[in-house]
């Protein structure tokens, strides 16, 4: 059968219903999916709420722990390593810190990366795909051809090489000028901004294939034609006709992508090149965990199962929408 | 095939070039030289001064790129490390780098012989309680990562079991050829624990891509003509639709490869591996730029070469790409 008659097939079956709604009707019958769309859900709660900087903003009050019971960098060195129950729910590290509070804040950092470097390269990638897919000529031949080149450089290598290079910065406090504006916001936030520059300038190239892949595919459809017709503008076609029908698409490959992000930050802060201590982040937590594995080996599962939870909910959330949104591609 | 060949081998003399400027660039760029240190303590100016004579660091910084480019193509000399007196970085890396390549390639072959069969055998049976099975374990994989599989195996099959040991590498330099080590008990015995720490994630990723392509061909009209001119079902898999199946397969071998060496690094680290990725990670510690540089430059240049072999397999593969 063909994709113009599967379509209308499933356009006269769904009747009045929208694609969209249809797919969201096919999303929550997947249960696996469901389950984990709420459990991201909690694990953003949880990331926002850990403790209550974002009421502090309003109210001005005092920082304090809100759901985390301690403080992520409070140390009690008299209670180092001290197994899970009592006082620390899920234990303590070799400095006393609360395990449970340093896996809720650690959160922070993991959802902040997969949302910062999923925003940077989906409207980096978009912006690339659809400019270059749509002027097609000259311009998508020199686009393309920079993505090509692009593409067959080793990513990994230039980020923890970058990493490196932005730390080296970091420790010097004379920097001025821009720099120094950077060094500065970025010792603010945990030694977060620079993963963000780093993991986002680079992650953009797969999104601008497939965004200008479908330009393409949308490029020569009637409703672009009968708009080109009544006289629409450039503009008006890429943002009224084009971005609506390539987005859900990029949207959903991105949520694919997303455990990707989560693991990069995890692999960088573990090997030391991603945030500054005593900011807890899952790859850091379980790095430090490894250490003292033989007598302690709850210091590595407890951020490690957070990990994994995390990257699972993702990873089925991203299957179920590629199922509901895209049946052709179902069980790939 | 030959003019195929020798057009990606063309595109991608750039690539290697932009690579070595790139992460010569972004070193030098860096701030503080590598003699402000000796251990913790500051060293005088003088020596500093004469250091830096020494190593040709006051030269221009284009006169610099051409003289290291030029030691390293005529050479191969990646130049001494700053931190380990009088070693250079190649008898650093000459000892390291067959160490992680064994790893790698060990992971790599276990990924294959892996997830090839597991998704062939879920695809022929599909929508059965095995394919489900497979298909799920294939997600849960996905979602643990090295640093995590790595401790946990530890935990449970050397520590709490003792069935293998704990940590290290079971072969030392010098090695048969260069690279292939004794395959002996201890070797055996060290290996199994590292590679399925790093390989297990890999054959989850190959299954579900191998389930996916193949349940694709076997719907192809060739396949159905093969089944009607009464070749034998077995015939049928391994003589017709396996062969294309593979082809998406081989197309994410490239960044597989490349996923395969961030492995390394922490898998080298939580095993106590004596290998590139954790002489890396000690560098950093030690702001050895120079074993910096050295290392991320074979990995770089290591996954352009796959990247170039596996541009190369597709064609081979697909005769379609070769006319493009």
């Amino acid at each position: 059968m063909t994709t113009e008659a599967t379509q209308e097939l499933v356009l006269r079956r769904s009747k009045e219903r929208s694609p969209t709604q249809a797919a969201f009707r096919q999303l929550l019958k997947n249960k696996f999916a469901v389950g984990s769309g709420i459990f991201i859900i909690l694990i953003i709660l949880v990331a926002l709420f850990a403790d209550n900087s974002l009421i502090a903003l309003i109210t001005k009050q005092e920082i304090k722990p809100l759901i985390a019971p301690y403080h992520f960098a409070k140390t009690s060195l008299i209670e180092n390593n001290a197994p899970p129950g009592g006082k620390f729910l899920l234990g303590a590290d070799y400095l006393g810190r609360d395990l449970l509070s340093r896996t809720l804040y650690g959160a922070r950092i993991s959802l902040s990366i997969a949302f910062v470097a999923s925003i940077v390269s989906l409207v980096i990638g978009i912006a690339y795909g659809l400019i270059s897919g749509y002027f097609g000529g000259i311009v998508d031949n020199i686009m393309m051809r920079v993505v090509d080149y692009l593409y067959a450089f080793p990513f990994t290598v230039f980020i923890i090489l970058m990493q490196v290079v932005f730390k080296a910065f970091a420790r010097r406090e004379e920097a001025t000028g821009l720099m120094g504006i950077l060094i500065k916001a970025n010792s603010q936030m945990g030694g977060m901004l620079f993963l963000f520059i780093a993991i986002g300038l680079l992650n953009w190239i797969d999104m601008a294939r497939l965004a200008r892949g479908q330009v393409l595919s949308y490029k020569e459809k009637e409703f672009v034609e009968a708009a080109r017709a009544v006289g629409a503008s450039d503009t008006r076609i890429i943002f009224r006709h084009l971005l609506p029908n390539i987005l859900g698409p990029c949207i959903v490959s991105e949520t694919l992508a997303i455990p990707g992000y989560i693991f990069l930050e995890a692999f960088l802060s573990f090997i030391g090149l991603g945030v500054e201590p005593p900011t807890a982040s899952w790859g850091i937590m379980i790095s430090e965990g490894v250490q003292g594995l033989r007598s302690y080996p709850f210091q590595t599962f407890v951020p490690a199962i957070a990990l994994v939870l995390t990257t699972l909910a993702f990873n089925f959330l991203g299957d179920g929408l590629r199922d509901a949104f895209d049946p052709r591609l179902r069980g790939e | 095939m030959t003019k195929y060949i020798i057009r990606r081998i063309l595109l991608f003399i750039p690539v290697v070039l932009g690579v070595i400027l790139t992460t010569f660039l972004l070193v030098r760029i860096m701030p503080g030289g590598p003699f402000d240190f000796s251990g913790d303590r500051s060293l005088p100016p003088q020596i500093v001064a004469n250091l830096e004579e020494k190593y040709h660091l006051n030269d221009p910084t284009w006169k610099q790129f051409i003289d290291y480019l030029w030691d390293l193509i005529s050479k191969g000399d990646l130049g001494p490390s700053f931190r380990y007196r009088g070693r250079t970085v190649n008898e650093i890396l000459k000892e390291t780098f067959p160490i992680s390549a064994q790893l790698g390639m060990l992971s790599l072959a276990l990924a294959i012989i892996i997830g090839i069969p597991t998704g062939t055998i879920a695809a022929l049976k599909q929508n059965s309680f095995i394919d489900y099975t497979a298909t799920f374990f294939a997600v849960v994989f996905r979602s643990v990562p090295n640093m995590v599989l790595g401790p946990l195996l530890i935990w449970l099959i050397a520590l709490k079991l003792g069935w293998l040991p704990v940590a290290r590498w079971g072969a030392l330099p010098p090695f048969f050829l260069g690279f292939i080590p004794k395959l002996d008990a201890k070797f055996i015995k060290h290996a199994i624990l590292p590679v399925f720490a790093l390989g297990t994630a890999f054959s989850a990723g190959i299954a579900r891509l191998t389930r996916a392509s193949l349940l694709q061909v076997i719907r192809e009209d060739y396949i159905r003509t093969a089944r009607a001119k009464g070749l034998s079902e077995r015939m049928v898999i391994i003589g017709h639709a396996l062969k294309n199946s593979l082809i998406p397969v081989v197309t994410i071998l490239g960044p597989l490869f490349a996923a395969l060496l961030t492995g390394t690094f922490i898998v080298e680290l939580i095993f106590g591996i004596p290998g590139m990725g954790k002489i890396f990670i000690q560098s950093i510690g030690n702001r050895d730029y120079a074993i910096i540089q050295g290392v991320l430059l074979i990995y770089a240049i290591a996954l352009v070469i796959a990247n170039l072999l596996v541009d190369i397999t597709y064609g081979w593969l697909d005769p379609r790409i070769r006319y493009r």
